[in-house]
C-alpha cells in the first residue's frame, strides 16, 4: 500500500454495506446495502438528510466502526475482517478524521493538540507547519478555550493534515461555523487535497458546498440515491453559502 | 516531553484538589501500613537484641530443692548449652509510707555480679557486692511507682523473718519484660515487685546452702526446647520439680507475644480497611474522569492511539496519585510509626528502642497501596481500552429524566422548584448517588473501628467487674487453709461478706490440645463471684462437672458432655477425667469453674480455701488492709479498683494507643472521601448549575441545589455507615480475640456520635469549600467548553 496511490486507482471499496443498530426492541437500519467506490485523490461530498447515515458511512470508511454486513476495503486491508490492532494501525498511518465538533483535548494547546497525533506518525510536518497550513502560526501556544471555533475547527484539520494521510475524512467540517470562516476552513481542505493529493470526503448538509467536489454523492435513508460528477469544480470561494 | 505526557500533568494539575485528596486517602492506608509494620517489626528486633544480648534463657523450671551437684546432670543433656541455677522465692514487703499490700519475687543473682543467663540491664546504681547481705537490685516498673532510686530502703518478710534492704540499682531483665504475678491477669507494678539479691544471703534465709530451687537453660542453636523438657523433668522430678517449660509458656514472653501478635493482627485489620476505602475512592473518581473524557479517548483512538497506550495513559495518572499518597503516607508511616514504638519501648520497659524501617515493609507498602490503586481504578481504565471510538464520538444522550415518585404522587407542591431538582437529580442517578453515599459510609465505618474499642473495653470492665467479679478485696492465702479462716475474717470490723475460693494450677487436655490455666472451685449462691452465661444472666454450676470459658472450649474444641482431662498441677497431682457441665461467658482470662465442693472432692481434700472475696465498707479500707497484711497467711491482696487500673494500664493501653493513631488517620481518611465526594459533584453540576444561573437563578439558589443534594445524600450515608462500621468492627473484634481477653462487639451511643460529628464537620468544610467555588463560578468559561 503506497501512502499516495496513482490518479484513478480505488482507495476504498465498499459492497453491500449495512449497518443496524439494536436499541433494546427497535432496530435502526443507518446503512441498507450502501456500493461504493473511491478514487485516490479525489475530493468527494457527501449529501444527506439528517439520519441518512453518513456518519455511519464515514466511520466505517474510516476504521472507526465495522459495518453489520458488507465488505470494505481501503487498497487490500480487509476492514472488515481486520483485527483491533490492524485497524489502530491503519488510522495510524493512512486516515485523518476531522469532527464536527472539533472535539480538541482541551488540556492541550494548538500545537500539542497537533504534536499528539504527529508522535505517532511515520513522516509527518511539524506541528508549527501544519498550523501555518491553517493560518494559525500565531496561535500556537493557545489552548481551545482560547480559541473560536472556526480557529479549533482549523486545529482539528492541522491535526487532521499534520501527518500527511492519504485519505481525510471531515464529519460537517463546517457544521458549526459561519460563512467567511467555513469558507476559510474549505480553502484548507481543497488546498491539502490538491497540494498534497489527499484523498477527501466532506460531509454535509450545505448543498452549495457541493460545488468544490469532483464527486457529489447522495445518501439518504441509508442507500446512495444518485452520484454526480462535476466538470468543473468551484474555488471554495465562489461557493454560494 | 510528549503531548500525552503533558496532557497528563496537566490535568493532574487541574483536578489537584481531588488528587490530592484521595493521596491524602491513600497516604492514610499506607501510613497505617508502614506505621503498624515498622512499629511490629522494630519491636520484634528489640525484643531479640534484647533477649540476644541479655541472653534470655530457653528453658524454665521450678523445684522445691535439689543439691547443687543435679547441675552436672542437666548440663549433660544433649543440646543444653548453659545451665545457671537460682534461688527464687517470694516475699512481702513493708514500703514506708505505703498500706496497701505488695508481694515480691526474690531471686537470685550470682555473689557479686551479674547472671550468665537472663542478665539484668541496670538502668541505674549497681549490682549487690558480694558480701553486702542487704544490697538489692528492683526492677524498674515498680522503683517507677514508687519513686524509688539507689539509695532508698525498704523491708521485706523473707522466710518469715523481716529484713531491710536498701535498693542499690534499678534493673529490666529480659525475662521479665511484662511483670505479671503469677495467676494475676494484669501488671500490678505497685503491688508486684521483682528484686534481685546475692545468692549467698538468699541460700542463707531459705536453708538453701549448696542448693537450689530454680533452674533456667540455654540450648544449643540446633535444639529445639521440646526435645529437651522431657529428659529435665525426668532428672528434676524427685526434687519436687513442677513441669519445665519453654518460652512459649514463660509467662513474659508469652504475654509479650500475645500483645505483639494483636497488634499485628491491627496492622492487618487496619489497613485493609483504609486501602479498601481509597481503591473505592479511586474508583469513583476515575468512573467519572473516563466517563467526561470519552471524547477524548474516541479521538485519540481515531488517530491511531492503539488501546493499550490509552489505557496506558489512565494508569499512568493512576500511578502518580498512588506514588503521591505512597510518599505521603511512608512519610507519615515513618513518624507514626516511631512515635508508637517509642510508646511501646516505655510501655514494655525495654532498654533501647532499634527502630527499623526494613525494604520489606516499604515494598509491601508501595505493593499493596499500588494494588489497591490499580484494583479500585481497573474498571474504569477497562472501560476507556474498550470504549468503541465510533460510540465515543456521539455526545451522549441527554439523561432521561422523570417525574419523582413524590411528583408522581402529586406531593410537588409541598417543594420547591429548586427542592424538586434536588429530588429528581438523586432519582436520575440513583447509582451514583449510592455511591456518593457509600463514600460518605465508608467515612463513617473506618472512624467507628478505631473509635469504639475505648468503649468496649469500659462495658468489658464494667461486666467484668460489676457483673461478675463483685468483691471488693480479693485474699489469698500461702497456702490452702481451713474454711475456719472465713470466720477470722468475717469477723474483722468492716468486712460485709466473705466468701472462699478454691484455685488450683491444671493442664486440662482435650484430644492434642493443651491448656495450663487455674480450675476455680467458686461457693454455691455465691454473690461475689457470680458466673454468668452467654445472655449475661447468673448461671448456677452443677453440682459434678466443669464449666468452661466459651473462648477456652473453643481452643480445646471441646463442648458440653465431653470428658476433659484435667492434669493437677498441684496437691497429689493426679490425673483425671471431668464432664464439661456447660460454658460461661467472660471477657478476661480463659479459666476453668466447678463447685467448690467438687473441685475438693476432685482434689481429694476435704474443704480448703485458697483465698477469699471480700466485700467490705470503703471507710474501713485502711484498717482492713493493715490487719491482713500483718496476716501471716495472706499471701496477697487484689483490689477491684486496682485490677480495673492495672487492666487500662496495660492491655487496654497497647490497644488504646493503635487505635488513638487509627483514629486520627481515619479522621484524615475520611475527610478526604467527603471533600472528593463534594469536588466530584462541583465538577459534574457547573455546567448545569451555570446554566441556571444564567437563566435567572440566584447564587443562593444553585448553592442550595448542590448543598441540598449532598447534604441529603451526607444524611442517608450516615446508617449505611453505621452498618458497614459495625461489619468492619466485628471483624477486627474477631481478629484481636486472645487468651487475655476479648473485647466484646458492643458498639456505645457514643462511637455513633463521634463519627457522625466527624463526618457532619467534614462535610461542611467541604460544603464550605464548594460553595465558595461555586461563588466564583465564571459562567461563560463553564458554558463554553464542553467538560
Ligand atoms: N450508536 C447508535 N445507536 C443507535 N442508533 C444510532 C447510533 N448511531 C447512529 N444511529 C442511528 O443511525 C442513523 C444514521 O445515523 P448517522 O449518524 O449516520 O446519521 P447522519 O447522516 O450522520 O445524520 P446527521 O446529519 O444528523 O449527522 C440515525 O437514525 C441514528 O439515529
Ligand atoms: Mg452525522
Amino acid at each position: 500500500m503506497n501512502r499516495h496511490n496513482a490518479p484513478d486507482a480505488t482507495v476504498f471499496k465498499a459492497r453491500g454495506l449495512t449497518k443496524v443498530y439494536r436499541m433494546g426492541e427497535v432496530q435502526v437500519h443507518a446503512l441498507r446495502g450502501v456500493d461504493l467506490d473511491l478514487y485516490s485523490g479525489e475530493l468527494v461530498v457527501l449529501l444527506g438528510p439528517s439520519g441518512s447515515g453518513k456518519s455511519t458511512l464515514l466511520n466505517i470508511l474510516g476504521g472507526l466502526d465495522t459495518p453489520t454486513d458488507g465488505q470494505v476495503f481501503y487498497g487490500g486491508l480487509d476492514l472488515v475482517r481486520a483485527r483491533e490492532a490492524d485497524l489502530t494501525r491503519f488510522r495510524r498511518r493512512f486516515v485523518g478524521f476531522v469532527f464536527q465538533f472539533y472535539n480538541l483535548i482541551p488540556s492541550l494547546t494548538a500545537r500539542e493538540n497537533v504534536a499528539i497525533v504527529t508522535e505517532i506518525s511515520d513522516d509527518p510536518m511539524t506541528p508549527e507547519e501544519a498550523l501555518s497550513l491553517v493560518n494559525l502560526q500565531d496561535r500556537l501556544d493557545h489552548f481551545p478555550s482560547q480559541l473560536s471555533g472556526g480557529e479549533q475547527q482549523r486545529v482539528a484539520i492541522a491535526r487532521a493534515v499534520a501527518k500527511r494521510p492519504a485519505v481525510l475524512l471531515c464529519d460537517e467540517p463546517t457544521g458549526a461555523l459561519d460563512s467567511t470562516t467555513g469558507i476559510k476552513v474549505l480553502e484548507v481542505l481543497e488546498r491539502i487535497n490538491r497540494e498534497l493529493g489527499t484523498t477527501t470526503v466532506v460531509i454535509t448538509h450545505n448543498a452549495g458546498i457541493a460545488a468544490m467536489a469532483d464527486r457529489v454523492i447522495h445518501l439518504s435513508d441509508g442507500r446512495i440515491g444518485q452520484i454526480i460528477k462535476n466538470q468543473t469544480k468551484a474555488a471554495p470561494r465562489e461557493l454560494s453559502w | 516531553m510528549r503531548a500525552l505526557h503533558r496532557k497528563l500533568l496537566r490535568e493532574l494539575w487541574q483536578m489537584r484538589g481531588q488528587a490530592l485528596a484521595i493521596a491524602v486517602v491513600i497516604a492514610g492506608g499506607v501510613a497505617t501500613l508502614v506505621m503498624s509494620l515498622s512499629c511490629l517489626e522494630s519491636l520484634r528486633l528489640t525484643r531479640d537484641a534484647f533477649y540476644q544480648e541479655h541472653r534470655f534463657s530457653d528453658v524454665f523450671a521450678s523445684l522445691k530443692r535439689a543439691p547443687e551437684s543435679l547441675r552436672e546432670a542437666v548440663a549433660e543433656i544433649p543440646g543444653v548449652r548453659h545451665v545457671e541455677t537460682r534461688i527464687a522465692a517470694g516475699a512481702n514487703l513493708d514500703i514506708p509510707g505505703y498500706d496497701d499490700p505488695a508481694t515480691a519475687l526474690l531471686l537470685s543473682l550470682p555473689d557479686g555480679r551479674n547472671a550468665d543467663l537472663n542478665r539484668l540491664y541496670l538502668r541505674q546504681g549497681r549490682l549487690p557486692e558480694a558480701g553486702r547481705d542487704r544490697e538489692i537490685v528492683v526492677n524498674e516498673a515498680f522503683a517507677d511507682a514508687h519513686g524509688f532510686a539507689p539509695g532508698d530502703r525498704l523491708a521485706a518478710v523473707i522466710n518469715g523473718r523481716r529484713q531491710e534492704l536498701e535498693i542499690v540499682g534499678v534493673a529490666l531483665s529480659p525475662e521479665h519484660i511484662y511483670q505479671i504475678k503469677p495467676g494475676d491477669l494484669f501488671p500490678d507494678f505497685e503491688r508486684y515487685a521483682i528484686l534481685w539479691i546475692n545468692r549467698s544471703q538468699l541460700a542463707h534465709a531459705f536453708d538453701m546452702d549448696g542448693a537450689f530451687n530454680d533452674l533456667v537453660l540455654a540450648l544449643s542453636r540446633e535444639t529445639r526446647a521440646a526435645d529437651i523438657l522431657d529428659r529435665l523433668d525426668a532428672l528434676l522430678a524427685p526434687y519436687g520439680g513442677l513441669k519445665a517449660v519453654d518460652r512459649s509458656d514463660q509467662i513474659s514472653h508469652r504475654y509479650l507475644s500475645l500483645e505483639l501478635d494483636q497488634l499485628a493482627v491491627m496492622a492487618q485489620v487496619f489497613p485493609t480497611i483504609f486501602l479498601g476505602v481509597a481503591a473505592f475512592l479511586l474508583n469513583v473518581v476515575f468512573s467519572r474522569l473516563i466517563s467526561t473524557q470519552r471524547e477524548q479517548i474516541a479521538v485519540l483512538k481515531a488517530f491511531g492511539y492503539a488501546n493499550r497506550e490509552v489505557g496506558l495513559h489512565y494508569v499512568q495518572l493512576v500511578l502518580l496519585i498512588t506514588f503521591l499518597g505512597v510518599a505521603l503516607g511512608m512519610a507519615g508511616g515513618v513518624w507514626f510509626g516511631q512515635r508508637m514504638a517509642e510508646l511501646y519501648r516505655d510501655f514494655f520497659r525495654f532498654p533501647f528502642l532499634e527502630y527499623v524501617l526494613s525494604t520489606r515493609v516499604i515494598l509491601i507498602g508501595c505493593a499493596v497501596s499500588t494494588g489497591a490503586g490499580l484494583l479500585g481504578t481497573i474498571a474504569a481504565v477497562r472501560r476507556a481500552v474498550r470504549l468503541p471510538p465510533a460510540e465515543a464520538m456521539r455526545p451522549e444522550p441527554p439523561p432521561t429524566f422523570r417525574p419523582t415518585v413524590l411528583e408522581r404522587f402529586g406531593l410537588q407542591a409541598l417543594f420547591s422548584q429548586p427542592t424538586r431538582m434536588i429530588l429528581r437529580n438523586i432519582e436520575r442517578r440513583p447509582v451514583k448517588s449510592l455511591l456518593s453515599a457509600l463514600g460518605i459510609a465508608m467515612a463513617c465505618g473506618i472512624l467507628m473501628v478505631g473509635r469504639f474499642q475505648e468503649s468496649a473495653i469500659d462495658y468489658m470492665l464494667a461486666v467484668q467487674f460489676g457483673l461478675s467479679q463483685r468483691d471488693d478485696l480479693t485474699v489469698t492465702f500461702t497456702e490452702p487453709t481451713s474454711h475456719r479462716v472465713v470466720h477470722d475474717l468475717q469477723a474483722l470490723e468492716g468486712v460485709y461478706l466473705v466468701e472462699p475460693f478454691r484455685s488450683a494450677a491444671v493442664e486440662l487436655r482435650h484430644a492434642h490440645r493443651t491448656f495450663r490455666t487455674a480450675l476455680q472451685g467458686v461457693g454455691a449462691g455465691g454473690d461475689l463471684h457470680r458466673i454468668l452465661d452467654a445472655d449475661l444472666n447468673v448461671l448456677a454450676l452443677p453440682e459434678e462437672g466443669v464449666a468452661l470459658t466459651d473462648y477456652l472450649a473453643e481452643m480445646l474444641g471441646i463442648s458440653p458432655g465431653d470428658l476433659l482431662e484435667v492434669d493437677v498441677l498441684e496437691g497429689r497431682r493426679q490425673l483425671v477425667r471431668v464432664p464439661v457441665a456447660g460454658l460461661i461467658k467472660e471477657y478476661m482470662g480463659v479459666s476453668a469453674y466447678m463447685e467448690m465442693e467438687a473441685l475438693s472432692r476432685l482434689l481429694g481434700e476435704g474443704q480448703a480455701a485458697s483465698g477469699a472475696l471480700l466485700a467490705i465498707d470503703a471507710g474501713y479500707r485502711e484498717e482492713i488492709l493493715r490487719k491482713l497484711k500483718d496476716s501471716p497467711r495472706v499471701a496477697g491482696i487484689t483490689d477491684r479498683n486496682t485490677a480495673i487500673a492495672n487492666f487500662m494500664d496495660s492491655m487496654a493501653d497497647t490497644v488504646l494507643i493503635f487505635a488513638f493513631f487509627s483514629t486520627i488517620l481515619a479522621g484524615s481518611i475520611a475527610f478526604g472521601v467527603i471533600y472528593n465526594n463534594a469536588r466530584i459533584a462541583l465538577a459534574e453540576r457547573s455546567r448545569e448549575l451555570a446554566s441556571l444561573r444564567v437563566l435567572g437563578f440566584s447564587r443562593g439558589e444553585i448553592g442550595y441545589i448542590l448543598l441540598g443534594e449532598m447534604a441529603l445524600i451526607t444524611v442517608a450515608a450516615l446508617p449505611i455507615g453505621f452498618l458497614i462500621g459495625r461489619g468492619l468492627t466485628a471483624y477486627l473484634v474477631k481478629g484481636m480475640e486472645s487468651d487475655l481477653y476479648r473485647i466484646p462487639l458492643i458498639i456505645e451511643p457514643g462511637v455513633f456520635a463521634f463519627s457522625t460529628v466527624v463526618v457532619l464537620v467534614s462535610s461542611l468544610i467541604s460544603g464550605l469549600i464548594v460553595a465558595r467555588r461555586l461563588g466564583r463560578l465564571d459562567l461563560v468559561e463553564v458554558l463554553k467548553t464542553k467538560e
